[in-house]
């Protein structure tokens, strides 16, 4: 019997009356792509941010690996492995793509004082050059990333996340404003990151997305999220077939 | 092309270091004292541009390091004790101080922090104006004397000239191996993205805290060279109007640059002076100065380090237009 990577139970947060999320419980199991779907309003992104430690929840135990991870700052979360990416785009405008890279992990190894002899990569060039090639940037390696179009500094985006290797990672809407033809590409290579190899283990991802399409194809169960409860969990077919479903949010 | 960027930077570094370093050799007395007090504020502004162009917290303050600096090196020899002594004090005291001011920082920023620091200028401005036991008041502290160094007497204008020189290359090369070191990274990670950087498990507190830290730290060493190089000081450069040119010289030469201080300094400090000499210029040095920097603002915001940076992009835009021509061309040629 496997444990699940991250238990969260009873997760509640009030804005004043509107109860933003009520009372939310799930489980991801180690390696799974766990998809997050829902109207907007329906307390998506506030469950996240309860997860992430970016807000603080009103009620409700978040547990990773079995440990109780409730009330740790973004900060400590990202030490103990849990990755994120934000909706809107969050890469360091001045500087190169590969720097956004390294600095993305270079404070999980070593302190502060040994970081300050430390060489300019940290020893991090070939783990920033292999995400580099996977997310098929390199001819913008050195390029600032606040210069590159909105899909590339998508990637670079979402590539930031995986550079400290964390064994959960949390992206909310992966493929917003970002073309068709690349909402492809970000799906195989969140495939590819899922069962790296490199890694020795299985990564396990938290996704937020409107596409339904990429949602459908990419996780291996899906949560629906309606008003701040959870409305179903299940399968992507056991979720195309529920009738409370269809009725309340995905439609004809 | 970024190794070349690397190497031509270093090659303008050691060129304008020679240039310092036989530069006394044809300038008058008053020339050689002109260097050194550009080169003074060099070393401070370095240590503002690490705080402000580097780690993006916006500080109004910096006179205020700079004066206890100046003040501590000061007192101290007055008290008998030596510059050796005085020098590293200086450095320490400011290095704490700063860290004491980086804390405002961890709860307001932009302009609010500029105000927070903007206050802590004026406080510590009043002490050394009122607190006459202290720092002499209004009548400041003369008779600074200038140390000696393993013998040499650095008296003259000349040798105090090249140990100013020589601790500006010192410090310089700190700032550029911090800078090229993790902690460079993350101090621009703080100053682009706070948020973003925290998720990725920078320790934006504690990067806050240091840029303000060692910032602070840079503008007492600059103080403490100061009170030694003009050998009389009072209140009047410390003012928060002093921060506030030290700030603009900051953002003229190039916030984020490594060299800006470097222009920034000389525009700020070396040209003011040069040009009270000229007949005719100096009563209209203020207006031009001024309309110059309202100008620049507009056109060039990141300061004139930035001018190859911007002609690159400009070329490669160039570049790209020209290749989408082309490729429209031949579209329409197949057609």
């Amino acid at each position: 019997m496997t444990h699940p990577l991250l238990k969260v139970t009873g997760l509640k947060k009030a804005y004043g009356a509107i109860q933003a999320v009520g009372g939310v419980s799930f489980d991801v199991m180690p390696g799974e792509i766990f998809g997050v779907i829902g109207p907007n309003g329906s307390g998506k992104t506030t469950m996240f941010n309860s997860v992430l430690g970016q807000i603080k929840p009103d009620a409700g135990e978040i547990e990773l690996n079995g440990q109780s991870i409730s009330g740790l700052s973004p900060l400590a979360l990202s030490r103990r492995g849990v990755g994120r990416t934000f909706q809107t785009l969050q890469v360091f405008g001045k500087m190169t793509v590969r720097d956004n890279l390294i600095v993305a992990a270079q404070e999980h190894q070593g302190s502060m004082l040994s970081r300050m002899f430390a060489p300019g990569d940290s020893g991090l060039g070939d783990r920033a050059d292999a995400l580099i090639d996977q997310f098929r940037i390199r001819h913008v390696a050195d390029t600032l990333a606040g210069t590159l179009s909105y899909g590339q500094q998508k990637l670079v985006d979402i590539a930031m996340a995986f550079m400290a290797q964390p064994a959960l990672v949390l992206l909310d809407e992966p493929c917003a404003g970002v073309n068709p033809s690349l909402v492809g590409g970000i799906s195989t290579l969140l495939k590819e990151l899922n069962r790296n190899p490199k890694l020795g283990r299985q990564s396990s991802f938290v996704v937020i997305e409107h596409n339904m399409d990429f949602v459908m194809d990419l996780c291996h169960r899906i949560m629906v999220m309606v008003e701040g409860r959870v409305m179903a969990i299940g399968t992507p077919a056991e979720i195309r077939a529920n009738k409370e479903v269809l009725d309340a949010y995905l439609g004809n | 092309m970024k190794l070349l960027q690397h190497k031509m930077g270093l090659a303008c570094t050691l060129a304008i270091a020679a240039l310092l370093l036989v530069a006394p050799q044809y300038l008058k007395n008053y020339g050689v004292y002109l260097l050194s007090y550009w080169l003074v504020f060099v070393i401070a502004i370095m240590g503002l541009n690490l705080t402000t162009g580097y780690a993006g917290q916006k500080s109004l303050g910096h006179a205020a390091f700079f004066g206890i600096g100046a003040y501590t090196v000061a007192i101290l020899m007055k008290a008998g004790f030596s510059f050796w002594l005085g020098l590293p004090a200086a450095a320490l005291i400011c290095f704490f101080v700063g860290l004491v001011l980086g804390f405002p920082a961890l709860r307001v920023q932009a302009i609010y922090l500029a105000f927070a620091t903007l206050g802590f200028n004026t406080a510590i401005w009043l002490v050394m104006r009122n607190e006459e036991w202290l720092t002499g008041g209004t009548f400041g502290i003369n008779n600074i004397a200038r140390p000696s160094l393993l013998g040499f007497s650095l008296e003259g204008n000349r040798p105090y000239y090249y140990f100013v020189l020589a601790v500006t290359l010192v410090m310089a090369g700190l700032l550029w191996g911090l800078l090229r070191s993790p902690w460079g990274k993350a101090f621009k990670a703080l100053r682009d993205n706070p948020i973003r950087a925290e998720s990725l498990g920078i320790d934006i507190r504690n990067y806050t805290l240091l840029s303000f830290a060692i910032g602070a730290a840079y503008a007492g060493v600059a103080g403490a060279l100061f009170a030694s190089l003009v050998q009389f000081i009072e209140p009047a450069p410390f003012t928060v109007g002093a921060s506030i040119m030290m700030y603009l010289m900051v953002v003229v030469g190039g916030a984020g640059y490594f060299l800006g201080p470097v222009l920034g300094a000389a525009v700020g400090v070396v040209m003011p002076e040069w040009m009270r000499d000229v007949p005719g210029v100096a009563a209209w040095y203020l207006p031009i100065f001024g309309a110059a920097v309202v100008l620049m603002m507009v056109w060039l915001p990141d300061g004139l380090l930035s001018i190859p940076d911007r002609l690159k992009e400009r070329r490669a835009a160039r570049e790209a237009s020209a290749l989408r021509a082309a490729k429209a061309a031949k579209m329409k040629a197949e057609s």
